[in-house]
């Protein structure tokens, strides 16, 4: 029977609702970064590099955007006649069917999948974190100390470690108790979500807990096997790693890029990151424009100035337009003569002429405080903004919006705008 | 489709001088992020053709290593493909290609098999948009035995590096003259060919018995009186690159709005080799003005009026201008290029000054490349 040592289970079904507009139409993993990436490009990328070349990866919200750059996994070396990249969404079943209503009960519903491949061992990830890493590395750790399952986990400063799923391990590495959001955490080794676990011993624990609904990894399967004296260990990580949950979070990873030798540096020869963007034009400067401590994608025309920004693929920056401090995703069109401060601007988004964004005081957002905060102007893919409008901080804004959307001419601070048919 | 794409890419030319050492023309980059064949076959495959053949001989190690997959330009098919020719021995013969009608002579079993009625002929060193699909429909009209894409060029100094024509009021073709000394036409052959398949293959073989080898002096010549030969105009931006300083100056065309909005904006698109490149960094010094930068590139200097190509590394205070820099240079501090076309995988030591003083200035420089 053929086999795979080991296949990858890629969880990319959330929808990551603390990215506000960005994930109104797109799974979070799918989200542009660092210019022409998406999120997923990272764990994927890791998988092929790793020598992982069967990747089941779960979708559920909005993913027609993840499926069209996944395609048949070329960009990644993922088309294979055996193994590969599939996406697996949630399917209708004879006797119950249900969403995914848990990390671990999507991978309970797909364990024909993995059967396939008849692995000996299975990881899992999940499509939302920035990082390079050796899966393969992992797994020999996991061998050495014969465990059934190994957590990757991270020391975070102790005073924030009440934010994470906190594991105790001895000094060989083997756990020995769990902390969910500790008040008082023993331990500043947090959880990564990314799991190697031996095929039974998975098996098992997602057959005996199927009835459990929500089933969820650190929640259940997790105790679970603790619980029953399985060998776990903590395997310790120490490079870079970021969770781009929220608005703030993901502004400043991008801006990380920038920096002269980056923390996290994407110009390394070893350990590629790979994308689907298909054959692009080199970009054009114009004689006028200044460009400066920023990273620009390829198929750009840039007429005026920009300064410490993230630039995606196809994006056209408008003549005495200046753009500081921001990340302008794919085919993003800025009008002439437009300010623009501090600003997440989606793909295939239209800013008119002369636009002020990013201007006035901090007032928190009176609709979502917690998701449009840090200072930031949010808007959404394909929207449009009119000529000569003004918006300021902690705005969102989404849709096709009109001069009358803009009383004055203004979006104040802390306002948000969404257009007709645009969720939150 | 109904012809069968055939790519004659196996050429040197001494006008390239120092350039064409380590690749054959066709394998030139181009514009940034191509190579120049990327054009031909982008073309071909625009215009659903289904089947190439690229005809390679001079130094095909770069080309060969650019086209080792055809998934790029959607040749990755059940039926037809890509096929990359290159001399071989056989039983029957021992020689290279010598000359382009002995290549295809050398590969008319794959002509033979095919089953499309026509064949498309181009050469891998042009850079231009074309539907072949118009050519075949005028050479269909034309009743011809053999079209020509022929274009008008803006002075006759240039066309002498070409086949000059000239052709009656209804576009049949009187005069051929294969790269003439002094050139009485600006009206040239853009070795851009229509012909139907059956006859390729008789006109082929009568020149193998004749051991005669060209195609344009053994075929396109000497039957220009007995076969119906016409031309076609292309109207539409064309040009050759085979010698220096058209490959200058066809790579600076791409600062003009209009030739990037032609080949980059508008569709159908040229495709290339994918090369997993992260966007370009321009760090606290970088002053870049009217030039056009690839991926992978890092900037910390001065570039104006130039094109960078992929993983470029400008070092602090460098100053680069009205110059081509090829792939995976790496120039060190305080260098000043100006005017010069830059060899891929250079390594140009910190404080150098490289100056094309009477036209463009070839620098190749292999240095030991200091670690990043």
């Amino acid at each position: 029977m053929r086999k795979k040592e080991m296949i990858a289970m890629l969880l990319a079904g959330g929808q990551g609702s603390r990215l506000g507009v960005l994930t109104a139409k797109v799974a979070k993993p799918a989200v542009a970064f660092g210019g022409k990436y998406r999120i997923i490009d990272f764990p994927l990328s890791n998988c092929i590099n790793s020598g992982i070349d069967t990747v089941g990866v779960l979708t559920q919200y909005q993913p027609l955007r993840l499926n069209t750059h996944i395609g048949i996994g070329i960009p990644w070396d993922l088309d294979r006649n055996f193994g590969g990249v599939s996406i697996l969404p949630p399917y209708e079943k004879s006797g119950s069917s249900e969403w995914y209503t848990g990390t671990a009960n999507a991978i309970y519903q797909n364990l024909d999948y993995m059967e396939t491949f008849n692995p000996d061992y299975v990881l899992i990830l999940s499509g939302d974190h920035i990082y390079k890493m050796d899966y393969e590395v992992m797994l020999d750790y996991h061998k050495e100390n014969h465990a059934d399952v190994t957590i990757a986990a991270m020391p975070v400063p102790m005073e924030e470690a009440s934010r994470f799923g906190i594991v105790v391990a001895e000094e060989d590495g083997k756990i020995s108790e769990f902390q969910e959001k500790p008040e008082q955490p023993k331990s500043n080794l947090a959880s990564m979500g990314i799991y190697i676990f031996s095929w039974q011993v998975l098996k098992d624990a997602l057959i005996a807990l199927r009835e459990v609904h929500g089933c969820d990894f650190g929640k259940h399967i997790i105790p679970y096997c603790h619980g029953r004296g399985s060998r776990l260990f903590a395997y310790e990580y120490n490079g870079y790693w970021k969770d781009v949950g929220t608005l703030g979070s993901y502004w400043e990873a991008n801006m990380e890029l920038i920096d002269i030798i980056p923390e996290f540096n994407l110009y390394e020869e070893f350990w590629k990151i790979y994308t689907n963007s298909g054959t692009l034009p080199p970009q054009y400067i114009s004689a006028n424009s200044v460009i400066e401590k920023s990273i620009i994608s390829n198929g750009c025309e840039a007429y005026g100035e920009v300064h410490n920004c993230v630039v995606g693929a196809g994006v056209t920056i408008g003549q005495d337009a200046v753009v500081r401090d921001s990340i302008i995703m794919q085919d993003v069109k800025i009008g002439d003569g437009c300010v623009i401060d501090k600003a997440i601007i989606a793909e295939n988004s239209e800013i008119g002429k002369g636009c002020t964004i990013g201007i006035g005081k901090e007032i928190p957002n009176k609709l979502k405080p917690s998701v449009y905060s840090f200072g930031l102007v949010t808007i959404g893919e394909n929207s449009k903004i009119p000529d000569g409008v003004q918006i300021g901080k902690n705005t969102a804004i989404s849709g096709v919006t009109e001069k009358y959307d803009y009383p004055n001419g203004i979006l104040e601070s802390g306002e948000t705008l969404i257009k007709a048919g645009e969720r939150l | 489709m109904r012809a069968v794409g055939l790519i004659l890419a196996g050429g040197n030319s001494y006008k390239m001088r120092e350039l064409t050492r380590k690749r054959a023309v066709a394998a030139m980059p181009m514009a940034g992020s191509y190579r120049a064949i990327d054009f031909t076959l982008s073309n071909m495959s625009n215009s659903h053709i289904q089947k190439v053949a690229v005809l390679t001989q001079y130094n095909a190690r770069s080309l060969n290593e650019h086209l080792n997959s055809s998934k790029w330009w959607d040749f990755g098919r059940k039926h037809g493909g890509l096929f990359v020719f290159t001399p071989t021995i056989t039983a029957d013969n021992g020689n290279w290609y010598r000359g382009t009608a002995d290549a295809i002579y050398q590969n008319l079993e794959f002509l033979r098999k095919c089953h499309e009625p026509y064949v498309i002929i181009a050469s891998g060193d042009a850079v231009y948009k074309m539907d072949y699909n118009k050519i075949l429909e005028y050479h269909i009209a034309k009743k011809a035995d053999i079209t020509v894409g022929y274009k008008e060029l803006d002075s006759h100094t240039e066309a002498s590096r070409f086949g000059t024509i000239k052709m009656n009021e209804s576009m049949r073709i009187e005069e051929f003259e294969e790269k003439p000394m002094v050139a009485n036409s600006s009206v040239v052959s853009t070795g851009i060919y229509v012909i139907r398949r059956r006859l390729l293959i008789d006109l082929i073989e009568h020149c193998a018995e004749e051991d005669r080898h060209d195609f344009v002096t053994d075929i396109l010549i000497r039957y220009k009186n007995l076969k119906k030969i016409f031309g076609y105009k292309i109207k539409d931006y064309w040009s050759n690159i085979s010698a220096v300083d058209a490959y200058y100056q066809t790579n600076m065309d791409f600062l003009k709005p209009e030739v990037r909005s032609y080949f980059f904006k508008e569709l159908p698109a040229i495709y290339s080799k994918v090369s997993d490149l992260p966007p370009a960094k321009y760090n606290p010094g970088a002053v870049v003005k009217n030039s056009i930068i690839a991926s992978g590139s890092i900037i910390n200097g001065t570039v104006e009026n130039s094109i960078l190509f992929k993983k470029t590394f400008v070092g602090n205070n460098c100053v680069i201008k009205n110059s081509i820099i090829l792939n995976d240079v790496y120039l060190g501090d305080n260098t000043y290029v100006e005017n010069c076309i830059v060899e891929s995988r250079d390594t140009i030591r910190a404080n150098t000054r490289h100056v094309g003083e009477n036209g463009v200035k070839v620098v190749v420089e292999k240095n030991e490349r200091y670690a990043l």
